[in-house]
């Protein structure tokens, strides 16, 4: 299943030129570009590990490259990464820009549960496949 | 595939033959940028023949790019080598706009660093810093002062080596992305380059700055009064003439730089005169530097402590 979060997510996956474009109209617009990863799928999962510093003095898009390429060396196929922009301007003080640009090659989707509480009202509930496994190993083949 | 060459060939000849560079050159700012830099800098006619050079190739470069005749991309980096004061960080910020204006840099910033910029103070903080470093130049030029100070042969510790590596690596892995600009004294340099043979031979363009002769800082010197709006009287023009030839035979002259600091002392001594006179000043006297503000200098009475009368 393939999950989808953020900007640009029912298109196709971003090519490395596609994400260069994005990064640098992110540069141009003033946002500190972030690189994040995480093996939790979950979409509540908000805590996704940095990877290196917010880049807010970068003039062009190769330095982000060069640091997502490693990022992606590192983690790249075992993990998602996502790269966000946050906009530090008084007032928006927030991410105005977040997609995903990495992600491991299978992914197993949700399982449902559904738990029977008092009375017949059922409460559903979604967990990835892949937490079953602990931490660091959840998309290693 | 012989049909589809014979048919692509003459029309890529014939567009090639009908290239005007002259129009090509219109079309990019790199006309207006050189003919500054002519304008604006006097002498340096070596540095200036060799950035008309670069930017023939480029120019030519790119219009080849476009009729298909490929070529790789050039390496860039350079090594700018002269005494104090010759233009090394200005012609830099030129090349820097050239550059852009030639569609081989995407951004075209000059970021200006030394080697506490780049080396770190323990083990494991220069490769960081020198990243952060880099990373802030991609997409437009390093300009890296004084750059033999990276390389300490007398510790064998010294973390400079280290930022001289992550230096070299992206140096030749991203040459599209950033150009590297050493300066420095050239033999200090040449020593530089000696014991870091790998540095020698990814930089293209050795320039090498010459120093100013007396009238070509004496050209300098007007230009840079002319900006503060100031000038010589005729008497004063004459004593400053002396002064240059009298202040390059003392230690410590740094060409431009000096004649700056100079022409800062003038002015201090000019305003004090009127201050000291009382009289009422009219508009000349204000921006009329006279001989006895240049005369007072110690270059001319004091030889006895030169380290003062930079």
């Amino acid at each position: 299943m393939r999950i989808t979060q953020g900007c640009f997510s029912f298109l196709p996956d971003l090519n490395d030129g596609d994400i260069r474009t994005q990064v640098q109209y992110c540069i141009d617009q003033g946002w500190a570009v972030n690189i994040e990863f995480t093996d939790d799928p979950h979409p509540r999962n908000t805590y996704w590990e940095m990877w290196g510093m917010p880049m807010f003095d970068i003039k062009d898009a190769a330095a982000v490259m060069l640091e997502f390429d490693a990022c992606r060396k590192a983690y790249g196929g075992r993990c998602y990464i996502r790269i966000s922009g946050f906009d530090s301007t008084h007032g928006w003080e927030a991410v105005r820009i977040s997609f995903i640009a990495s992600r491991p090659e299978n992914e197993p989707g949700f399982r449902m549960i559904r738990q029977q509480t008092s009375g017949r009202s059922v409460r559903y509930t979604i967990e990835p496949y892949a937490a079953d496994r602990p931490e660091g190993d959840r998309y290693r083949a | 595939m012989p049909s589809t060459e014979t048919e692509t060939d003459p029309a890529a000849a014939e567009l090639a033959e009908s290239i005007d560079l002259r129009r090509e050159l219109a079309d990019t700012r790199v006309g207006e940028v050189l003919d500054r830099l002519d304008a604006e800098l006097i002498g340096l006619t070596p540095v200036k023949l060799r950035i008309r050079q670069i930017a023939a190739l480029l120019l030519v470069d790119r219009v080849r790019r476009r009729v298909g005749l490929t070529s790789g991309t050039p390496t860039l980096h350079m090594s700018f080598t002269g005494n104090p004061g010759t233009g090394k960080t200005t012609v830099a910020q030129r090349m820097a706009e050239i550059l852009h204006a030639l569609g081989y840099l995407r951004k075209g910033h000059l970021v200006s660093v030394t080697r506490d910029d780049l080396v770190g103070q323990y083990i494991g903080h220069t490769a960081p810093k020198t990243k952060e470093v880099l990373k802030k130049a991609m997409g437009g030029v390093l300009f890296i002062d004084e750059a033999y100070y990276l390389y300490r042969p007398e510790n064998e510790r010294d973390y400079g080596q280290e930022a001289v590596e992550i230096l070299l690596q992206v140096m030749e892995n991203q040459r599209d992305d950033l150009v590297v600009i050493l300066a420095g004294y050239t033999d200090r340099m040449d020593r530089f380059f000696r014991s870091n043979p790998g540095f020698r031979s990814r930089i293209a363009h050795h320039i090498d700055f010459p120093d100013y002769s007396d009238q070509e800082l004496m050209a300098i010197t007007e230009t840079m009064m002319q900006t503060q709006n100031y000038h010589f009287s005729p008497g004063g023009a004459a004593a400053f003439r002396d002064y240059i030839a009298a202040r390059r035979q003392q230690p410590h002259f740094a060409n431009a730089r000096s004649i700056r600091n100079a022409l800062d002392r003038m002015r201090l001594r000019h305003a004090n005169r009127h201050f000291a006179g009382g009289a009422a000043v009219s508009l000349a006297d204000l921006s009329t530097i006279e001989a006895e503000d240049v005369l007072a200098s110690r270059v001319f009475t004091g030889a006895s402590r030169p380290e003062t009368a930079r």
